[in-house]
């Protein structure tokens, strides 16, 4: 008896999951970390960004333009998956099993390039929320009508730095790097070294270090890095190793005695504020959580994020905020009864509110957000972070031509870029 | 110690050509579970072997990503895009390497091969990792394959790489059945009981072990050559040394009973990862760790005991 039950179970799951898929219904499939080193940086914040939108949607709480409850007056109905798995099984998954008419999320560039033809393959509106890697479009699909991303690439973080590092007159004679030995750590310092090159500050690299991801103990590189005396010290570290470079570097005086630019600084404002030592140039990865615009979808998010999980919502939470609203925003213009391909023709281009401002998709084919990126140093105001000495770059100014790939543009001096 | 016969191998290997036929008209997502965890059963089944001459191999994500990259470079980087040139190149290419480093590991036995193997994998992955213009550990997409000049359509690719992918799972197995009936794949089981007993009997324990070696190294060569044809996407996460471990433990799980034990537990194990996934995204690794301890213990000698057990009563 017991032998039969467990493929009987099975089977019902089968069918019943692809019944799901209704008119008054729309599923989407949401991979986020929820386990491993990134979980905490990244899965958690879009996790809870994701939720809060996606009830707030139903509801019809979010403000103008997205008072509309639902899409198109669909209730949204979510999977999460955990992006810790097999990226290219669970996407089919997603969406064969799981009746997902369109996919949110991402946050590896592994998982990007790996799931970015299959949504192609399988026709279904995919949206990348935060892989950096610009390869997605110039590359791996070049001629896209479902992959989207609402996230600006790596590349921008490195050329919006070098641009600020040299507009506020800071000493660059001799430049140093401590970056996590994986491809997010080696483009961001070639995208650095590359942009520094070619605006021509004849800058000296006098230390690049490039310890394991997730190691956790950096005493031997900041002491690499003290040593060589530097002017300048650049990373891109994230979530737990970021945190434990700044508790471990900033006691050796490290950030005394050299000026240090952490691309991803923004997030460790929840976590240690007052261990991060002030003056330090910060930025959240694109108009974002301090440097984002005030205006009333920036106020509602921010205040239904802390009112809902108690804490300020960090940038991963503000892109898939974006990525969520610009899904709406498309299906909305796509009309009544749009689906997948509908919505996905409609996202092409699209120009679309959210919390970090107006977000319009026009690189890599109307498919890539373009956006402005700030940089900042970092204060302590009565004990709440902040920023001052903000300078906020254009996405005119900070990224590609359509025609031409961000390391060739780097290469070639930034050609067309219009900066104020 | 489980006394293994493989003379009803091609019965065995008869029942997998039958399942993976009825596995055609499974749903997509679900045939393209199998279709993956049959490129990852093909490693397993490498584990499995050696395992049998006593060896645990404990970085046979190398050969794996050997097969993964040769198929990865050849179709993105050369441009040969002929799915039987591919393969053939992954299974040579790993066999190479499974010549090379056989005659050094093939001299070592219990913790110190198992570690020696890891090392070299894990020097593989440090490697790959280095490389930025394969991608680091973002790695790089390969395009469709292609059928001696015929380009699948996108709508029939899923059959065709499935079919592919089935067959030569059927034909590996086959070989290594027959292997396993050969002189040398009996032996194993000496070099893994009494070694000095062997040699006395003029066989060379260490000849054994080293075709072991080889053969479990083309058959995991094969498998990350379909893996990488399957998915479109390579990454040096398939040499790290939690890869491999998962391949060693399907194997524990399995069973060493035939050879289409690990590539059937591969496929359940995947099964109940993603169901646990699905139903508890945020502690599927708990549900999986449950399952996997349950049958350790309460099936000591893995899943395919439950064939013997039932051939006893």
């Amino acid at each position: 008896m017991h032998k039969t039950i467990i493929p009987l179970c099975l089977a019902g799951t089968l069918t019943a999951t692809g019944a799901w898929a209704q008119d008054d219904t729309i599923q989407i499939g949401v991979p986020v970390f929820l386990s491993g080193p990134a979980a905490g940086a990244f899965g958690q914040p879009e996790r809870n960004a994701a939720e809060l939108l996606f009830d707030s949607i139903n509801e019809g709480s979010v403000p103008a333009p997205y008072d509309s409850e639902g899409v198109n007056g669909r209730t949204i109905e979510a999977t999460f998956s955990d992006e810790a798995s097999d990226a290219v099984v669970e996407y089919r998954n997603l969406v064969d099993r799981n009746g997902a008419e369109v996919v949110i999320g991402y946050t590896s560039s592994a998982n990007c390039k790996s799931v970015a033809p299959l949504a192609e393959e399988l026709q279904t509106l995919t949206v990348f929320v935060d892989c950096g890697t610009p390869q997605i479009f110039e590359e791996v699909v070049t001629d896209p009508t479902y992959v989207f991303r609402t996230g600006l690439t790596a590349t921008t973080d490195a050329v919006g730095a070098a641009r600020y590092l040299v507009d506020t007159g800071v000493d660059l004679s001799r430049v140093a790097g401590i970056n996590q030995n994986y491809a997010w750590g080696q483009d961001n310092w070639r995208d650095f070294t590359g942009s520094l090159e070619a605006l021509e500050t004849g800058s000296e690299i006098v230390s690049e270090q490039f310890p394991q991801v997730y190691v956790g103990q950096y005493g031997a590189e900041a002491s690499a890095l003290l040593t060589s005396s530097p002017t300048l010290i650049f990373s891109s570290f994230w979530g737990g190793d970021l945190e434990a470079f700044v508790l471990q570097a900033a006691p050796r005086g490290l950030f005394a005695r050299s000026q240090v630019i952490l691309t991803t600084g923004e997030a460790l404002f929840p976590t240690i504020p007052d261990e991060l030592p002030e003056g330090t140039i910060i930025s959240a990865r694109g108009p974002f959580s301090v440097f984002a615009p005030e205006n009333e979808l920036a106020e509602w998010f921010r205040t239904a994020y802390a009112e809902r999980f108690g804490q300020e919502p960090t940038y991963p939470a503000w892109k898939m905020a974006q990525a969520v609203l610009g899904v709406k925003a498309a299906y909305e213009k796509a009309g009544e009864g749009a689906d997948s391909t509908a919505a996905a023709e409609a996202m092409e281009n699209l120009e679309f509110e959210a919390p970090s401002g107006t977000v319009r998709m026009s690189l890599g084919n109307g498919h890539q957000a373009a956006q402005s990126i700030s940089y900042g140093t970092y204060v302590l105001e009565d004990g709440e972070p902040g920023v001052e000495n903000v300078i906020t770059y254009s996405a005119e100014c900070i990224n590609p031509p359509a025609d031409q790939t961000a390391a060739e543009w780097i290469a070639a001096g930034f050609p067309g870029a219009e900066c104020d | 110690m489980m006394k293994t016969d493989f003379r009803r191998e091609p019965l065995h290997i008869a029942i997998l050509a039958g399942l993976l036929i009825l596995g055609f008209f499974l749903p997509d997502w679900m045939r393209f579970l199998l279709q993956t965890a049959l490129a990852g059963g093909l490693v397993a089944l490498g584990v499995a072997l050696q395992m049998r001459a006593g060896l645990v191999n404990f970085g046979q994500g190398l050969y794996y990503v050997l097969g993964g990259y040769a198929v990865g470079m050849l179709a993105a980087k050369a441009g040969i895009t002929d799915v039987f040139l591919l393969l053939i190149a992954a299974i040579a290419i790993a066999t190479v390497a499974g010549v090379v480093l056989g005659l050094l590991l093939s001299r070592y036995r219990e913790i110190f091969y198992a570690m020696l193997s890891l090392a070299v994998s894990m020097i593989l992955y440090g490697l790959l990792v280095k490389a930025a213009w394969l991608g680091s550990t973002d790695g790089f997409n390969i395009p469709a394959v292609t059928y001696l000049g015929w380009t699948p359509d996108r709508t029939v690719r899923p059959d065709v790489y499935y079919i592919t992918t089935a067959v030569l799972t059927v034909l590996a197995c086959l070989a290594t059945a027959r292997y396993l009936t050969s002189g040398a794949g009996m032996l194993c089981e000496a070099v893994a009981e009494n070694e000095i007993r062997l040699e006395y009997l003029g066989a060379s324990s260490r000849k054994v072990a080293f075709i072991a070696i080889v053969v479990a190294a083309a058959l995991s060569g094969l498998g990350g050559g379909l893996f990488a044809m399957s998915t479109g996407h390579v990454d040096p996460l398939m040499t790290n040394w939690t890869t491999s471990g998962g391949f060693v433990f399907v194997a524990l799980l399995a069973g060493r009973g035939s050879t289409i034990a690990p590539v059937i537990g591969f496929f359940l194990l995947e099964l109940v990862r993603t169901y646990a996934l699905d139903f508890a995204p945020n502690a599927w690794q708990m549900i999986l760790g449950s399952v996997m301890l349950a049958v350790i213990l309460l099936l000591p000698n893995g899943l395919w005991s439950l064939t013997e057990w039932r051939r006893k009563a």
